[in-house]
């Protein structure tokens, strides 16, 4: 279908040739993963935004990076529409944001509208790996003659941006990074002049390190200047191609690519917002978000309320220890009530919890820091009477350590509250918690 | 003595006329803090009265360095003005600046750390997403409460704020000589192995306490470097082995993507070079007990 010679590796090259789309397994491997490895690693996490694919073709689109044309979809109808506006074959592929689509059948080729409706009828409402296919992207197709990768990201150890580029794209960069680490160029963009753009002698840098081949350098180093300015300008944690491929009519094109944008950052990008995968959301997680509670479901029984992101790490941790010796119960979630821990935080973050129906008890872990013991227990007080007949179903162990403890510890023993136990100990407290959820 | 901050620091605060840098400006001056300004170009010139002590308002941290002879910054401007509050303190050349601002973009971050570098790295920055540090009994720049402990010989680093607290707390009884906490994002000025460095060179701290939590390399790193160059024990923990692959809990930096950044991975790097890392909190503390009995 297309003059291609399959490089020596691997097996990816089959899911090429039935789909015309190269590198499927690549998705969801993440540049952070690829040099996840000793020497330095890169783990990218924090509060960001991880765009699908069609969200990060269009901003390579708005800033000048060559891509195919794309439209997505999320009705076999809107499909055919894609199509019919895109002219000629067309690839139809599942948005999700995990690796493996391609195997999972969630990449297919179609030659024109109607096809296009009844494969992405296929595709839509998909699972795979867990992730519910909720939209696809129908793209143009081109023929291909060779694959590169390139990316920027933060470095976090070395505290500064990079840039990695290779010729062997397509296949999964964490195999390179491993296997071939020569044939993947990690190039340091130092983040005092990062607002001056992209200079053409780092540009240049970049595709000699990687050894571009000549014939295709000047593009290549022109696609890097545009997509150093989404990094920058979309206040990006991690921008990356792959692959980025050379078509038969030798112009360079990002074929897939990935975006994580910097939350933090939101507050100049009014826009961003609207990228939030808000359909794949737990709902308990949403409305959590909704009243600003820094929540995160997980899949075990006990349910937990904190103060603090390490300490509340650290009370899931010293729950499941608990949980081993208590039928191997696990904490449900990680709930941090931050340092004010007011009555209506409290009242929220505890309907949260107690609305989770996996949640057999409720483990509220404070240590009085700023926040004083007796506001807490007050809170937790007023919480009970927010929420009325809804609390108390379910038992709860209070612990409070630090400021103001003796005052705290006095209120609840005062409050008389339905199914409120206290354990003075951190590791105590999530033992009866655990013991409690293990007995329900 | 200490690290970085001790009775003769002239601390002044950047942001000291909001509601945060306010309240906290209050509490650092009540533990003993030496607050010689505040920061904020609309009131330069002006005097506020912190709880009857009047506190001098400057334009520019330059100008409060040149009238007071202030050493610490503490930053608590909001974090779309943080960037330009922090390179401002690094071109006055501020000796500390302790940015305890939380949700600063991390390109903001890397900006500023790029640019004290090429200034030549006077400024020692802290944070930002930090809680600052404290040497009980001397100076507070930041947030920790100061009534916790006393002055002791365990000194303490800490990615967690709350974390910080509550270790402190245990061992309260021995005191600490400095607790610092790094923040949890993912670039920060000082790290782990900077104050390991300046323990290990402080003659009042006997013995170290690391905490660290899941995501990136730095408590990796911070084991290679113990086993080069520091002597003095070091007991050591870890937050988040129970956390979910791919999941953000709240610290900007704590997360697992991958096999390297797991608790996993950090506790078998920390004992590789014998460093005792405590299963909990409490457990820890009690390592850190023993080795204080024995010395």
């Amino acid at each position: 279908m297309r003059e291609f010679t399959p490089p020596v590796f691997g097996s990816r090259f089959v899911i090429w040739e039935r789909t015309g789309l190269p590198c499927d397994e690549v998705d969801g491997i993440r540049a952070s993963e690829a040099v996840a490895v000793p020497e330095s690693s890169f783990d990218e996490g924090w509060t960001r935004v991880d765009l699908f694919e069609y969200q990060a073709r269009d901003i390579f689109a708005k800033h000048g990076v060559p891509v195919l044309g794309g439209e997505v979809a999320e009705t076999p109808e809107q499909a055919e529409a894609a199509a019919e506006k895109l002219g000629g074959r067309v690839v139809v592929k599942a948005q999700v944001k995990v690796g493996g689509r391609g195997k999972a059948g969630g990449v297919k080729l179609a030659e024109g509208p109607a096809d296009a409706k009844e494969k992405a009828a296929a595709i839509l409402g998909m699972d795979i790996k867990g992730h519910t296919v909720h939209k696809v992207m129908l793209a143009q197709t081109a023929e291909i003659e060779a694959e590169y990768y390139v990316s920027f990201l933060l470095d976090r150890s070395n505290r500064t941006f990079l840039a990695m580029a290779s010729v062997e794209g397509g296949m999964e960069i964490e195999e390179i990074a491993v296997t071939k680490p020569e044939a993947l160029a990690k190039v340091p963009v130092d983040a005092a002049a990062y607002h001056e753009g992209l200079s053409q002698e780092k540009a240049d840098e970049i595709v000699k390190a990687a050894n571009f081949p000549h014939h295709v350098a000047d593009q290549v180093a022109a696609a890097l200047v545009q997509l150093w300015q989404v990094f920058v300008q979309e206040d990006a944690t991690l921008v990356e191609v792959n692959p980025l491929v050379k078509t038969s009519a030798g112009k360079i094109v990002a074929l897939d690519g990935k975006v994580s944008l910097d939350e933090n950052a939101s507050f100049r990008h009014e826009d961003h917002e609207a990228l939030e995968d808000k359909a794949s959301a737990d709902p308990l997680e949403a409305k959590a978000k909704a009243k600003h509670l820094n929540y995160v479901k997980l899949d075990g029984e006990v349910g937990i309320i904190g103060n603090g992101a390490g300490l509340v790490m650290s009370t899931l941790d010293v729950v499941a220890y608990a949980g081993e010796k208590h039928g191997g119960v696990k904490p449900a979630n990680f709930l941090d009530i931050g340092g004010g821990a007011s009555a209506e935080v409290m009242a929220n973050g505890l309907d949260i919890i107690l609305n989770d129906p996996a949640v057999k008890s409720v483990f509220v872990n404070v240590f009085g820091g700023i926040t004083a013991c007796d506001a807490v227990a007050n809170g937790i007080v007023e919480a009970f009477h927010l929420l009325g007949a809804e609390a108390g179903k379910k038992p709860l162990v209070v612990r409070l350590d630090g400021n103001n403890a003796e005052l705290g510890r006095q209120i609840l023993v005062d409050a008389k509250l339905p199914g409120v136990e206290q354990v003075d100990t951190m590791d105590g407290a999530a033992d009866r918690a655990a013991e409690l959820a293990n007995a329900r | 003595m200490a690290i970085f901050l001790t009775e003769n620091s002239k601390v002044i605060v950047q942001g000291m006329t909001g509601s945060e840098g306010m309240k906290h400006t209050k509490r650092m001056l009540a533990s003993g803090t030496k607050i010689v300004g505040g920061v904020n170009p609309r009131k330069a010139g002006t005097t506020v009265d912190v709880d009857g002590v009047e506190v001098p308002v400057f334009g520019t941290v330059a100008e409060a360095m040149d009238k007071t002879g202030a050493d610490v910054s503490v930053v608590f401007v909001p974090p779309a003005f943080t960037k330009a509050a922090a390179l401002e303190a690094v071109d006055a050349g501020i000796a500390l600046c302790v940015i305890i601002t939380e949700g600063v973009p991390v390109h903001d971050t890397a900006e500023v750390w790029a640019y004290n570098q090429a200034k030549g790295a006077k400024t020692r920055i802290i944070g930002p997403n930090c809680p600052g540090l404290i040497t009980p009994g001397a100076s507070n720049a930041g947030i920790i409460p100061a009534t916790i402990t006393k002055a002791g010989k365990i000194g303490l680093v800490s990615k967690s704020g709350t974390l910080t607290y509550q270790m402190m707390y245990e061992l309260r009884d021995f005191g600490f000589s400095t607790a610092v906490g790094i923040g949890g994002d993912p670039v920060i000025g000082t790290t782990h192995i900077d104050c390991l460095q300046a323990f290990q060179d402080d003659p009042d701290t006997a013995a170290i306490v690391m905490i660290g939590e899941i995501g990136g390399d730095a408590e990796e790193r911070a084991a290679a470097y113990i086993k080069e160059h520091i002597t003095k024990p070091v007991v050591g923990y870890v937050a988040g082995f129970t956390a979910p692959e791919g999941k953000t809990m709240g610290h900007a930096g704590a997360i697992v993507s991958g096999s390297a950044g797991t608790a996993q991975a950090k506790q078998e790097a920390l004992e590789a070079v014998g460093v005792k890392v405590g299963k909990t909190p409490s457990a820890t503390a009690q390592l850190m007990r023993e080795i204080m009995q024995g010395l």
